[in-house]
């Protein structure tokens, strides 16, 4: 059944649906899960996919769009502070591999130019998986963690040069001119130093233009509420950068990466990871599932034990120079364990060098197609391996003492929804004690206003819950929902209530009845908007009318406190109009009786300040008795 | 029956004390004391008078536990004074509600105890310096009890600190399951540099 493109879409989407719950429920995680039912559809299972190549190269898309969400996660400095990482344990695992690579290719009786082509091929990891079964886990932001991230960074490097280099190894007169499966066709035509400006101009287009062009756009687009315009616009600017990037010559995940850094200090960057998400996502899945349908059978079958025994030697050696890279450093083991585990398989990349090795007639084409079918099948290995990483590593955190320290996460972090009027007090009070605050707002003129001033605001419609999540609500201690519109904010409250159960849920309210309803939906505290101010002006009124500051002011208390007991009180009598009114009339009572008291008590005498009543009646009375016994 | 203890406490900035939160955490061990944190249930200071006198009345020993601010308590003790010791609950005729309690001060001084002594900086000891409690516990009809005094407090490192700490838990726990109406033994405690 090959079909048309719905079809397709179908066998494709249901596939997906139907394994990878399955997967995941069964702890294989979701890319093994995708693998799976990718060969469930391929060729060697049920036939229903049809041109999986033609799928795969589609799919490799995702790749860019996860390197553009890794870029946006990445602030300039940070990248910069990893500059040790990526070249040390980046340079180094891609120099060992491929000559331990290299060095077995020679032990079978290879030539030394296919040797090397291989080691420099299969030194790759696949950033696909590795980053997701990572994410998956929330390993991200261990060492480990860390450690494979960098490495994959300067992988995505290499592979210019590599391109570069794999067409001098060749054996013969290269078969196809050109190098199509990169289709850097119109750069060959150009001398060296016009290729190497034109790739130093793409580079600095997406850098400047970053820096200079897409702010100004992106504000007119945010302005024009439009949500499915600044959805294409993402989606433009990541293909658009891809494209120009394949251009010159250049590795596409490579530009989408360093768009996101440029752009990751952005407001826009929550948005942008929101919009994008997605279709990575479904493109990374579509990925996996074209690899697992694109899985040769006939070949393994034709030789099994060559294919496992090799699949098993490219896992082993990837793992062991990892391994020794990590003893040397000294690192922990359990972090040692990590990175040698998640980057032992083949890299997507790999699939493009193998075709672009055959077209330079660099590797044969039997050779090559052995390789295609050993990376493929490495690839579910790493899920496989992940399984027992977690009691692995446990076992090896208790013998090796002291463990591994937490990564650092910021604490008690604040999330507030909605900038305005409002929500700027709470934010101005909590940024002048030090708290770490994230700001969602979807108003551009506020949000311009306020990075002038330093805050950190990010445009976006707090109500997605994508963005909560890119903005920390997972993490945080405490979630403001300040926005003015009344619906908004109860969406707000439920989503956060429902998705982010840890996190403290302050929610600004209308009026009365909307701050009930906000309480039913589970805010921990609900404020009434104009409550405050409207007291504060009652209390300056009581002021002006003649009673003493302080009185005035415990008056006003006072007030408070009653009305927010009386809130808590008639909350559940909502809905039963006589059994509230007549509460509601009740409370009044009380109020007065409440204020009775208090002037009574002494705080509210208007002439002395002190109630002293009580105490002179009674020393009167006694002043009475004593006179009424000396005179009697 | 166990004798039940409020333990008042009055100090507007928990996070730079030492002293009195180590007597605090010691407090908060003992069973059968109920901890209250003026400054944390009034920070508006707006004292809730009958929620106050609700909890005098359900306990047997009162304690206000605070460090010595000028020769004298943290503001917010001193208003709750003012509102909760109303005439008519706790003094004048009909005033009886806390006849019979006992009152307890619990103080931390920065001070030695020669500071304190009759030739130091303050002429008067800390046993002086809280008659006006000693008079309103007898205006109270409350028993008087030999105030827990913790000098020095600048100069106690951590193991002292948690020897005084343990001496306070002690001192609650010996309230709390001391018949009513026994003399309680008089308690001193005192930075090393004190004699």
């Amino acid at each position: 059944m090959e079909g048309g493109f719905l079809a397709q879409a179908f066998v494709y989407l249901a596939a997906a649906v139907l394994a990878v719950p399955i997967a995941k429920r069964l702890g294989l995680g979701s890319v093994l899960g995708y693998l799976l039912a990718g060969v469930a559809i391929g060729p060697f299972g049920l036939h229903l996919a049809g041109d999986a190549e033609a799928a795969m190269h589609f799919a490799e898309f995702g790749v860019v769009m996860m390197l553009f969400l890794v870029g946006l996660e990445l602030q300039p400095a940070r990248l910069w502070a990893m500059r040790g990482p990526v070249l040390g344990a980046g340079g180094l695992q891609v120099g060992l591999t491929a000559a331990a690579v290299a060095a077995i290719g020679l032990l079978f009786g290879f030539d030394w130019r296919m040797a090397l082509a291989a080691g420099l091929i299969l030194a790759m990891s696949s950033t696909a998986i590795a980053l997701q079964i990572l994410a998956e886990r929330g390993l991200l932001k261990t060492g480990g963690g860390e450690t494979s991230f960098a490495v994959l960074l300067f992988q995505d490097v290499a592979v210019i040069p590599i391109l570069t280099v794999l067409p001098l190894l060749a054996l013969a007169p290269a078969s196809g001119h050109g190098g199509g499966a990169h289709g850097a066709s119109p750069m060959e035509a150009l001398p060296p130093w016009a290729q190497a400006l034109a790739v130093l101009a793409a580079v600095a287009a997406v850098v400047l233009g970053g820096r200079l062009l897409t702010r100004p756009v992106f504000r007119m687009i945010a302005e024009t509420r439009l949500r499915e315009i600044f959805t294409a616009s993402a989606l433009l600017l990541v293909i658009g950068i891809a494209l120009l990037m394949q251009a010159v010559g250049l590795s596409p995940a490579l530009g989408a990466f360093l768009a996101g850094v440029v752009l990751a200090d952005s407001e826009f960057r929550h948005e942008l990871e929101g919009d994008i998400e997605p279709f990575k996502g479904l493109l990374l899945g579509l990925f996996f599932l074209s690899v697992g349908a694109g899985i040769d059978f006939a070949q393994v079958a034709g030789a099994p034990l060559t294919v496992a025994g090799l699949v098993v030697l490219l896992v082993a050696v990837k793992a062991a120079v990892l391994v020794g890279l990590g003893l040397a450093a000294r690192r922990p083991r359990p972090e040692i364990l990590l990175t040698a585990m998640v980057l032992s398989q083949g890299g997507e990349f790999c699939f493009v060098l193998l075709a672009f090795s055959v077209q330079n007639g660099v590797l044969p084409q039997a050779e090559a197609g052995l390789l295609v079918s050993v990376v493929a099948l490495s690839m579910p290995i790493t899920p496989l391996l992940m399984m027992a990483y977690g009691r692995l590593s446990n076992r090896l955190a208790t013998a090796d003492l002291p463990p591994e320290p937490d990564a650092i996460e910021p604490q008690g972090s604040v999330v507030i929804a909605g900038f305005g009027r409002f929500g700027q007090i709470v934010g101005r009070l909590l940024l002048a004690h030090g708290h770490a605050v994230t700001v969602l707002d979807h108003d551009m003129e506020t949000i311009e206003q306020l990075r002038r001033y330093g805050f950190r605001v990010f445009y976006g419609d707090a109500s997605r819950i994508d963005l909560l999540q890119a903005a920390g609500a997972a993490e945080a201690a405490i979630i403001v929902v300040a926005t003015d519109a009344r619906e908004t904010t109860d969406g707000i409250v439920e989503t956060v209530r429902r998705h982010f159960p840890q996190a403290q849920v302050l929610a600004r309210a209308t009026d009365r009845s909307h701050a009930y309803e906000l309480m039913e939906t589970g805010a921990h505290l609900v404020v009434r908007e104009t409550f405050a101010s409207a007291l504060e002006t009652g209390v300056e009124a009581l002021r002006r009318l003649g009673m003493p500051a302080y009185e005035a002011e415990r008056a006003g208390r006072l007030f408070r406190r009653h009305d927010a007991r009386m809130m808590q009180r008639l909350a559940p009598m909502r809905g039963d109009d006589g059994r509230y009114s007549r509460a509601v009339r009740e409370a009044s009572a009380q109020l007065l009786q409440v204020l009775e008291r208090d002037r009574e008590r002494g705080r509210a005498v208007f002439d002395e300040g002190w109630d002293t009543s009580g105490l002179m009646e009674e020393v009167r009375r006694a002043a009475l008795e004593r006179d009424t016994a000396a005179s009697g | 029956m166990p004798q039940r203890i409020l333990v008042l406490i009055a100090h507007p900035a928990h996070r730079r004390s030492r002293a009195n939160a180590a007597l605090r955490a010691a407090a908060k061990t003992v069973e059968g004391v109920t901890l209250h944190d003026l400054y944390e249930a009034y920070p508006d200071f707006l004292i809730d008078v009958d929620h106050e006198q609700a909890l005098l009345q359900q306990h047997d020993v009162v304690v206000f536990q605070h460090p010595v601010y000028w020769y004298s308590s943290p503001a917010i003790l001193k208003e709750w004074q003012d509102l909760v010791l109303e005439h008519g609950f706790a003094y004048g005729r009909a005033g009886t509600a806390l006849a019979g309690k006992a009152l307890l001060s619990a103080v931390t001084a920065g001070g030695t105890e020669t500071a304190y002594g009759p030739e130091g900086l303050n002429r008067h000891s800390i046993p002086e310096f809280l008659r006006p409690y000693e008079a309103t516990a007898r205006l109270c009809r409350m028993r008087w009890l030999p105030p827990f005094i913790l000098h020095g407090t600048h100069l106690l490192d951590a193991p002292a600190l948690a020897r005084h700490a343990a001496e306070y838990r002690a001192l609650l726990e010996g309230l709390r399951d001391a018949p009513a109406e026994v003399a309680h033994p008089p308690h001193h405690a005192h930075a090393p540099g004190g004699h």
